[in-house]
């Protein structure tokens, strides 16, 4: 079986939709590429596989971003769509899951805006529990209604006296006076506090979670500089800071420089491990700073890293591997085969859904940051490398998580899939 | 002479005006500001009625309700209890406390109950 295939055939279908977009003639196109039109046509039908020069020269033909054509891309939104149908408001809707592709290839302007909504979605979603979990559960605006509710009763309570009672004292009645006066200024500086309190909810609305916010900012210039400026919840700030220290460690130990140099006069057939051996520096460190700066040859990698209890502490997507949603990841991801193996570096060839191969390298660590009387904290890192060699007949199957993948059979399956006939699955793990 | 009502609420300026308000009825009523020490204020005083706010400083109106229910001495188990609690609260008072008055509460309602209570 052709492991590429799946891939292939939305890259060919992307090419020959753009191609007829623009009225251009298989033959123009062909010879502008410098093929044939024959060539052109097994592509276009899905035939031939296009390799990244190949979608290079077709993007600037067809006068379209080179990653419009790329496979990468074009998981990415797969995935994102598959995200949507998960929604529980999809359900009753049920999408044409199998013609994703093909809606995504037919109608990109139509998919781009359903991604979008499906992320403002989410994004609002997960603003409304924060809110709501805020108002049940923050202590701060917990204590504020408290005072604005002690101050209004104390001057309902006063008011009314003055107002219905006859015979008070001018003692008394000046007494209840100073109350309402002090009841009434606690009552505005209490408003103004919770106005602004609640302003900062709104500022605070427009990412979807902290760790993808972070991720957000991992992907751009600005975790390089340091500048927290674009992430816009505390707790994503509080995540940086504490990665971007750790990065900033990394760098001190491996400069740019260096690494670059060494990946350099290695050339391709250095894997990381001998790296490490060739600079003399732990292999965790190797992997952190290859994943952070990507140099020549490792420029469309990711980087996981987990720690013990499985929970992802940093993810940087390697091209064409979309991530799930936080806190949802395939077990069968080498990644946490690393954590029951410290020490070890494990070397695998993994391949998507989509029949993508990476060649995923785990390892993980143990420490005592506490001496010996302290806990053993064990963190794993996986690098994923995209790899354009046929996948070896024990390529490890993986997906992205249970919900969103399409294999029916998997021994891992904890949940059903949206993609297959819930007949056709396997009966979850007890 | 014998102590009609007990109101423990940290809030001054309610306090103040809640007992105004039962004294000119011809109760007699004292004061405790604080969670700390009320049921041995409760238990020292002897009320006939215990008003109890629930969000009480140090100790809260429903644990000191809890502990005076579970007092070894019957007739101050027995202390009838009005719970002035948030609207949302009652159900923290439980089915302990005799009565519930959500605050802000009308005067007149307020008379009302505990008129009811000590009768």
């Amino acid at each position: 079986m052709n492991i590429r295939s799946g891939s292939s055939v939305l890259t060919g279908t992307r090419i020959r939709e753009r191609r007829l977009v623009l009225s251009r003639r298989q033959a123009d196109v062909a010879r502008e590429v410098g093929i044939s039109a024959a060539y052109l046509n097994l592509i276009e039908h899905n035939r031939r596989p296009v390799g990244p020069e190949m979608i290079a020269r077709l993007a600037k033909v067809l006068d379209v971003p080179a990653d419009e054509l790329a496979e990468g891309r074009e998981e990415v939104r797969i995935a994102a769509l598959r995200e949507a149908a998960v929604h529980p408001a999809g359900a009753a809707a049920a999408p044409e899951l199998e013609q994703v592709a093909e809606f995504i290839a037919r109608f990109p302007g139509w998919a781009e805006l359903l991604v979008a909504q499906s992320r403002q979605v989410r994004a609002l979603e997960r603003q409304l529990v924060d809110l709501s979990d805020r108002m049940t559960q923050d202590p701060y605006l917990l204590t504020t209604l408290h005072e604005v509710l002690s101050a209004v009763t104390s001057l309902r309570s006063t008011a009314a006296i003055l107002a219905e009672e006859q015979d008070i004292s001018d003692d008394w009645r000046q007494r209840f006076h100073t109350n309402l006066y002090q009841d009434s200024r606690r009552l505005s500086q209490t408003a103004q506090g919770l106005v602004a309190y609640l302003d900062s909810f709104e500022t605070e609305g427009n990412a979807a979670t902290p760790q993808e916010e972070v991720e957000a900012w991992l992907a751009s210039d600005a975790s390089r500089t340091g500048a927290l400026d674009m992430l816009v919840s505390d707790a994503a700030r509080d995540l940086a800071m504490t990665l971007g220290r750790t990065l900033e460690a990394d760098r001190a130990a491996l400069p740019d420089a260096r690494l670059t140099k060494a990946v350099a006069t290695g050339g391709a057939a250095l894997d990381p491990v001998q790296l490490a051996v060739t600079l003399g520096l732990p292999l965790d460190l190797v992997m952190r700073r290859l994943g952070d700066l990507r140099p020549e040859g490792y420029e469309r990698a990711g980087l996981l890293i987990c720690d013990a209890s499985g929970v992802p502490t940093l993810r940087r997507a390697a091209s064409g591997f979309p991530l799930p949603r936080p806190g949802d990841n395939c077990a069968l991801w080498p990644l946490y085969q690393a954590l029951a193996m410290p020490q070890v570096a494990l070397s695998r060839v993994i391949v998507t859904p989509e029949g993508r191969s990476f060649r995923a390298l785990s390892y993980a660590t143990r420490s005592q940051p506490e001496g010996l009387e302290g806990p053993v904290l064990t963190t794993a890192l996986m690098l994923l490398l995209p790899t354009e060699d046929e996948a070896p007949s024990d390529a490890l199957l993986v997906g992205p998580a249970c919900r969103i993948c399409p294999r029916p059979d998997c021994p891992a399956r904890r949940e059903p899939s949206i993609l297959v006939p819930q007949a056709s699955v396997r009966t979850p793990r007890s | 002479m014998e102590l009609d009502i007990l109101m423990i609420e940290d809030e001054p300026n309610i306090a103040e005006a809640v007992r105004f308000i039962l004294t000119r009825e011809g109760w007699r009523v004292d004061l405790h500001p604080d969670g700390a020490g009320g049921l041995e204020a409760i238990a020292q005083q002897r009320p006939r009625l215990v008003i109890l706010d629930l969000m009480l400083p140090n100790r809260s109106g429903a644990e000191i309700l809890d502990d005076l229910r579970a007092a070894g001495d019957r007739e101050l188990a027995a202390t009838p209890v009005l719970m002035l609690t948030a609207r949302g609260q009652a159900v923290m008072a439980g089915g302990q406390a005799d009565a519930v008055l959500s605050k802000p509460f009308d005067n007149e309602d307020l008379r009302a109950i505990v008129r009811r209570m000590l009768a």
